[in-house]
């Protein structure tokens, strides 16, 4: 029998290796992205803990928006991602948006969890409350959050790959057009929001405090593209292995015949 | 006219490579048993002409048109009967058929005469499906495709559950098809039966199909 | 003058699919023997939850109406990708080669007509047993249909993507509910206003609930062929 031509891969799309070596998910790059990133942390967390001053209205809890801020535009830049990819998957059939969209929501799962604790200790002391259902982003964000939950709870049903990516992805599509309406409808119900109304424009912040909060923001874009990388090639290493397993399976397929 | 041409095609099932490479050509007219073990991969095979799998790789084309990028125009024209009957349990025997002649377009005026020719008594056709026997119910899923008179007819041990009667009308019908022009691939872990109605066997294992029968 | 013949296509796969749904929930009584009573038991419950306290079950009726609801949704998508898995009963739709979307605009008008009969009882049902009264009934109607119009858009496009998976039953409420918090809260809010609760706009509202249910029903229309392909 003709051996098949192309690669075979598990989802149904050619593989194609972009590794060097396969074997391992880092690289020379993303070791020099990894100490770049902690020794962003430390000099944010130096910064933050020790020079910075407490405001004048809120406190020492001021120094909780280094974590919060840019966490939380980094979850919602890593679900981007997931409903980018979601989309890709379902009009291309694109492997590569598919582990994208896995990897962000991964990431931005973890980070989404971040920003909704670091806002409830922030709102404890500014509000007198851990919860407070009138701040639309906060809600607004839990509902993402559970949305995204349901994304990893489907991706984890297993299955035909080709299925649990087409799942995954009908999931990713549905989360990301809803979120703006849920967005809206909380806005509302709420009436009025309680949010620190975005404390960098209004210049309320002293300038100290605000370069470490770009600081801050810098270095978290650094940790979530290492992240990104990170998690993006295991899940390509995944597909990989089982693009070698499969030419295993198709010989001993095969040899059946034989017999 | 080729009406079945696959060339290498890999089928994956859960990651598993149900069809490991096969090549089959069938033409226009023919009718092919395909026979094999169990697990050899001839309900893969069908499915995969039915226009229902994706191929992972291989070439892969029925009636013209690419299993890869055109499966839907594919599925409008063939006649599958598979191991389950898709048919609603709690919708009639008729009830069942006329939804499916409707969602096809071939007008639900055939349907009593379907069941007629496969011989399905009167008293029968309005009890919920749910309540018919397994060879009852087949020979319901064969009058779906006797109703849609497709071009190409995938039909997967057609004869199991059949009595002898129900194996004879099966006989009639495919052996009328092919007369008229439509082309049969059938599938059957035994010869038998279905040997009788095949102009060609090739046998299957492995996923992968070699001419002849099976020794 | 073809686009035309092609709608007509389209509505008559749908109404094709929709009958056929319904006709087998008529058939097996689930709507009217299970979720019916279900719905009603939940109406009773909340009142023992809330120690039968009239004022507070009045000010709570919208919000524990709508919660009922989407229960019921979830049951009913439930059932509505049910009946298409039994036996490979799937390959109807995808075999007699119609338009996905159609087959998903018929799966979804199935649910909603079965949460309309639902709404039917439990929204009059509510209003006696917590002395609630409508004011308003244009818009309480109206906000019935945009809401269910949208819920079950979403629950049958979040079903169909559960379709098949051992473990559906417990996933498709994850998926579902935090996508329906919007219906939850626009159709409570309208509510509250059409029972002369607290006045807030209802109209508004509504027109949130119509927004949440277009973008459903084209997501669905656009992502059902890839999940009956695939899934």
């Amino acid at each position: 029998m003709t051996p098949p031509a192309q690669t075979v891969e598990p989802s149904g799309s050619p593989v194609v290796s972009y590794l060097d070596s396969p074997a391992r998910a880092g690289s020379r790059f993303t070791r020099w992205l990894g100490s770049a990133t902690l020794a962003g942390i430390a000099a944010v967390a130096a910064l933050g803990l020790l020079t910075v001053p407490a405001d004048d209205v809120q406190g020492d809890a001021v120094r909780i928006i280094f974590v919060h801020v840019p966490s939380a535009l980094g979850a919602y830049t890593a679900f981007g991602l997931t409903a980018a990819g979601s989309v890709m998957w379902l009009w291309r059939r694109s492997a590569w948006w598919d582990t994208t969209a896995h990897a962000g929501a991964e990431v931005g799962v973890l980070l989404c969890g971040l920003t909704l604790v670091t806002g409830m200790l922030w709102g404890r002391p500014t509000w007198g409350a851990y919860w407070e259902w009138g701040d639309v982003r906060l809600v607004t964000t839990l509902i993402l959050f559970l949305v995204m939950v349901g994304y990893l709870s489907v991706r984890a049903l297993g299955g035909d790959p080709a299925a649990v990516a087409t799942r995954a992805a009908v999931v990713g599509l549905v989360g990301g057009v809803n979120i703006p309406i849920v967005n809206r409808s909380v806005n509302w119900w709420a009436n009025r929001t309680l949010h620190q109304q975005s404390s960098l424009t209004e210049g309320k912040l002293e300038d100290l405090t605000l370069f470490t909060l770009f600081l801050a923001l810098v270095v978290a874009a650094l940790a979530i593209w290492w992240m990104m990388v990170h998690r993006f090639r295991i899940g390509w290493l995944e597909r990989q292995l089982q693009a070698r397993d499969l030419e295993t399976a198709l010989a001993a397929r095969r040899a059946e015949a034989g017999r | 006219m080729t009406v079945v041409s696959l060339r290498g095609a890999v089928v994956l099932l859960g990651g598993f490579p149900a069809l490991a490479g096969a090549d089959l050509g069938v033409d226009r007219g023919e009718v092919v048993l395909v026979s094999g073990p169990n697990g050899a991969g001839k309900s893969t095979l069908l499915h995969l002409c039915a226009g229902l799998l994706r191929p992972a790789a291989g070439q892969a084309e029925v009636l013209g048109c690419d299993l890869d990028a055109d499966r839907a125009r594919v599925r409008r024209r063939v006649g599958l009967l598979g191991h389950d009957t898709s048919l609603y349990g709690d919708l009639s025997a008729a009830e069942n058929l006329r939804v499916w002649a409707r969602a096809c377009r071939v007008g639900a005026a055939d349907v009593g005469g379907a069941l007629d020719r496969l011989g399905l008594p009167a008293r029968l056709r309005d009890v919920p499906a749910a309540r018919l026997s397994a060879g009852q119910r087949r020979r319901v899923a064969l009058a779906a495709i006797v109703v849609r008179r497709p071009e190409l007819w995938l039909l997967d041990e057609p004869h199991a559950g059949l009595d002898v009667e129900g194996r004879e009308i099966l006989d009639d019908i495919v052996t009328a098809a092919a007369a008229a022009g439509a082309t049969v691939v059938l599938a059957s872990h035994e010869a038998g039966p279905a040997a009788g109605l095949a102009t060609r066997t090739l046998a299957m294992a492995g996923g992968t199909l070699t001419p002849g029968p099976t020794t | 003058m073809s686009a035309w013949r092609a709608m007509r296509t389209f509505a008559g796969d749908a109404g094709l699919v929709a009958a056929k749904d319904l006709r087998i929930e008529w058939r097996a009584r689930t709507t009217l023997g299970q979720v019916l009573p279900f719905a009603l038991l939940v109406l009773v419950l909340f009142g023992f939850a809330l120690d039968a306290n009239r004022p507070a079950l009045r000010l709570a009726t919208p919000g524990l109406l709508w919660m009922t609801v989407l229960f019921v949704t979830v049951v009913a998508a439930q059932r509505s990708v049910a009946l298409e898995s039994a036996d490979g009963a799937r390959r109807v739709l995808l075999l007699s080669g119609m338009a996905p979307a159609a087959a998903f605009a018929g799966k979804a008008a199935a649910v909603a007509v079965q949460l309309l009969a639902v709404e039917a009882l439990v929204v009059p049902g509510a209003v006696l047993l917590y002395g609630a009264a409508i004011e308003s009934v244009p818009l309480v109607a109206a906000a019935c249909v945009a809401a269910t119009v949208g819920l079950s858009a979403a629950g049958s496009l979040l079903g169909a993507v559960v379709a098949g998976v051992r473990a559906h039953q417990t996933v498709l409420p994850i998926l579902l509910l935090p996508v329906s918090a919007p219906v939850l809260i626009a159709a409570t809010r309208a509510f509250a206003d059409g029972l002369g609760t607290v006045a807030v706009g209802g109209w508004s509202w509504v027109g949130l609930l119509a927004g949440f249910a277009a973008v459903n029903v084209a997501v669905g229309a656009v992502a059902y062929g890839p999940l009956l392909e695939d899934a």
